[in-house]
């Protein structure tokens, strides 16, 4: 590792991509021969779903790529896009009414870009109270406007918790690709790396964990799967691999072991907080193929990330004494 | 290219960012032929979903209806509905020796498509109201002319009556099976069973 030390920034980041499309290349060529054999029809959806998680991990990557070769400007307003996309899924499945409007606008076209802006011209103090604060309080005062006083506290706390997770908790990814740490400068995307790594070790982890186990679902109305120790092997394998990663980041092995579980585990909890809304709104995925409207079930993909980003950034923040 | 094919590009583009103008085609592929394609009615967004939701090369020759005082009182929409959309005009006022529906069969002789809203008027219930008869008339001149019913929906969450700029919310058009005046129908048979066709289509997407 010490090698990989010596090597400049730029050097390193670009190795980090080398490995990373070279294992998808690998990973998508084995795919494609194995594509070509005929199979059962329910090992065939389940390879189906596989190729449709791969081909988002490719998008991804590429999308990565692209906002860390194309500096942080652009870097911030792709995560700004995929903040607006996510939304967009959101808001169209929750119930709003006329009233809700100016509201919706008002998070559309104002706190959004701002909040992109913000970060983009980074200030983290504003930042970190941007949402929660002042725009948890414009948002009743706009949809208070509206004259409709039915259902008024579920309406506006909808709309709330949308901005919340698809914008406030989204833009820490753009926040960690600018944060300066010391002697750590112009490496947020290892950060930003490392955040993803780490969430997909513990969603994956999970899965096959609940899937192996077959223990007792603790919320059995809200998902079959999820249980206790599954939770647990996530976490623990997130911590797992993010020790392994810690010569990536600014940590020291044991720091990088513990941030690791933070943002494995609370992304775990965003996937399972993510079905119970779904449950909720009365679809089994945000999207999929019975959608009427069409959305691609973006909001699936980016939820976990959505509950790790803002937990491991202020984590990240703490413990170097911001 | 020139002026109003980048306006376009453009407005189809921002119509697809704000609402994914997600086009769902059942029963009749999007081919060039000759059509007219009638849809429920809750917006002014409305027809620039259904444009945006078709095939780039089938926007050229499908055309809307606009009502000439509206649309021609000022040099800017005048250009919009003129350049871009190539919108069929027709005057709101009866007089007693024209054909309202005269630059419609202009237009379908002319070899267009047309995309038209046979409720009249926009719609706030849950159902399309009753059909007007334009839509009949048209089927009875035109036989070869196919009958494209289409529903749109979500369309009135994003822009509610009253309100200017539209909130970001997926739509989705679905365009169903081809329907034909039989022989003989009787003109509020038709209407209806044309109504019909259009609503269940919602149950469809």
């Amino acid at each position: 590792m010490g090698s990989l030390r010596s090597l400049s920034v730029s050097q390193q980041v670009g190795l980090l991509f080398v490995v990373l499309f070279g294992l998808l290349t690998i990973v998508s060529i084995v795919a494609y021969t194995r594509s070509l054999r005929e199979r059962e029809p329910q090992l065939q959806e389940r390879f189906d779903r596989f190729l449709h998680d791969l081909r988002a991990v490719w998008l991804g990557s590429v999308l990565f790529w692209v906002s860390w070769a194309s500096g942080t400007f652009i870097s911030t307003l792709l995560f700004g896009v995929l903040s607006f996309v996510a939304l967009r899924e959101f808001v169209t499945l929750t119930q709003t009414r006329r009233g809700d409007h100016r509201s919706l606008l008002l998070a559309f076209f104002v706190v959004l870009p701002v909040q992109y802006l913000i970060v983009g011209t980074q200030h983290f103090d504003l930042f970190s109270v941007f949402i929660p604060v002042y725009v948890f309080l414009a948002i009743p005062v706009v949809s208070a406007f509206g004259n409709d006083p039915q259902r008024f506290l579920e309406r506006t706390a909808k709309i709330q918790w949308g901005v919340m997770v698809c914008v406030y908790g989204m833009s820490h990814a753009p926040a960690l690709l600018l944060l300066d740490l010391p002697r750590y400068e112009d490496r947020g995307a290892f950060m930003v790396l490392y955040l993803v790594v780490v969430v997909a070790a513990a969603q994956i982890a999970q899965e096959a964990a609940s899937r192996w186990l077959r223990r007792r679902p603790v919320a059995r109305a809200i998902s079959r799967s999820f249980s206790w120790r599954a939770w647990w092997i996530g976490a623990l394998t997130a911590a797992i691999v993010g020790a392994a990663l810690y010569w990536a980041t600014p940590f020291k092995p044991i720091p990088a072991l513990v941030m690791g579980f933070i943002a494995g585990g609370s992304g775990s909890f965003g996937e399972f907080v993510m079905r119970a809304l779904k449950k909720d709104a009365g679809v089994r995925s945000w999207g999929g193929k019975a959608s009427v409207t069409g959305a691609v079930g973006l909001l699936d993909r980016v939820a976990p990330l959505c509950f790790a980003a803002p937990v491991f950034f202020h984590s990240v923040r703490w413990y170097f004494g911001f | 290219m020139k002026l109003p094919e980048v306006a376009g590009l453009c407005l189809a583009f921002i119509a697809r960012l704000i609402t994914g103008a997600q086009g769902h085609w059942y029963g009749s592929p999007p081919k060039a032929e000759q059509r007219i394609y009638f849809a429920n009615h809750q917006s002014h967004f409305d027809w620039v979903l259904i444009w945006a939701a078709l095939p780039g090369d089938l926007r050229a020759v499908t055309r809307p209806i606009a009502a000439r005082d509206y649309w021609t009182s000022s040099p800017l929409k005048h250009w919009i509905t003129r350049e871009i959309f190539n919108a069929v005009y027709v005057s709101r006022q009866r007089t007693d020796d024209e054909d309202p529906l005269e630059p419609l069969m202009e237009a379908l002789r002319h070899g267009d498509s047309l995309v038209i809203f046979p409720e009249g008027t926009r719609g706030h219930q849950a159902d399309p109201a009753t059909f007007k008869a334009g839509l009949f008339h048209l089927a009875e001149a035109f036989p070869e002319v196919q009958l494209i019913p289409a529903w749109i929906d979500n369309v009135q969450r994003v822009m509610p009556k009253g309100e200017v700029v539209p909130v970001p919310i997926l739509c989705s058009v679905t365009f169903g099976a081809p329907i034909q005046l039989q022989p003989g129908e009787d003109k509020r048979a038709f209407l209806e069973r044309a109504r019909h066709a259009v609503i269940a289509l919602r149950d469809v997407a």
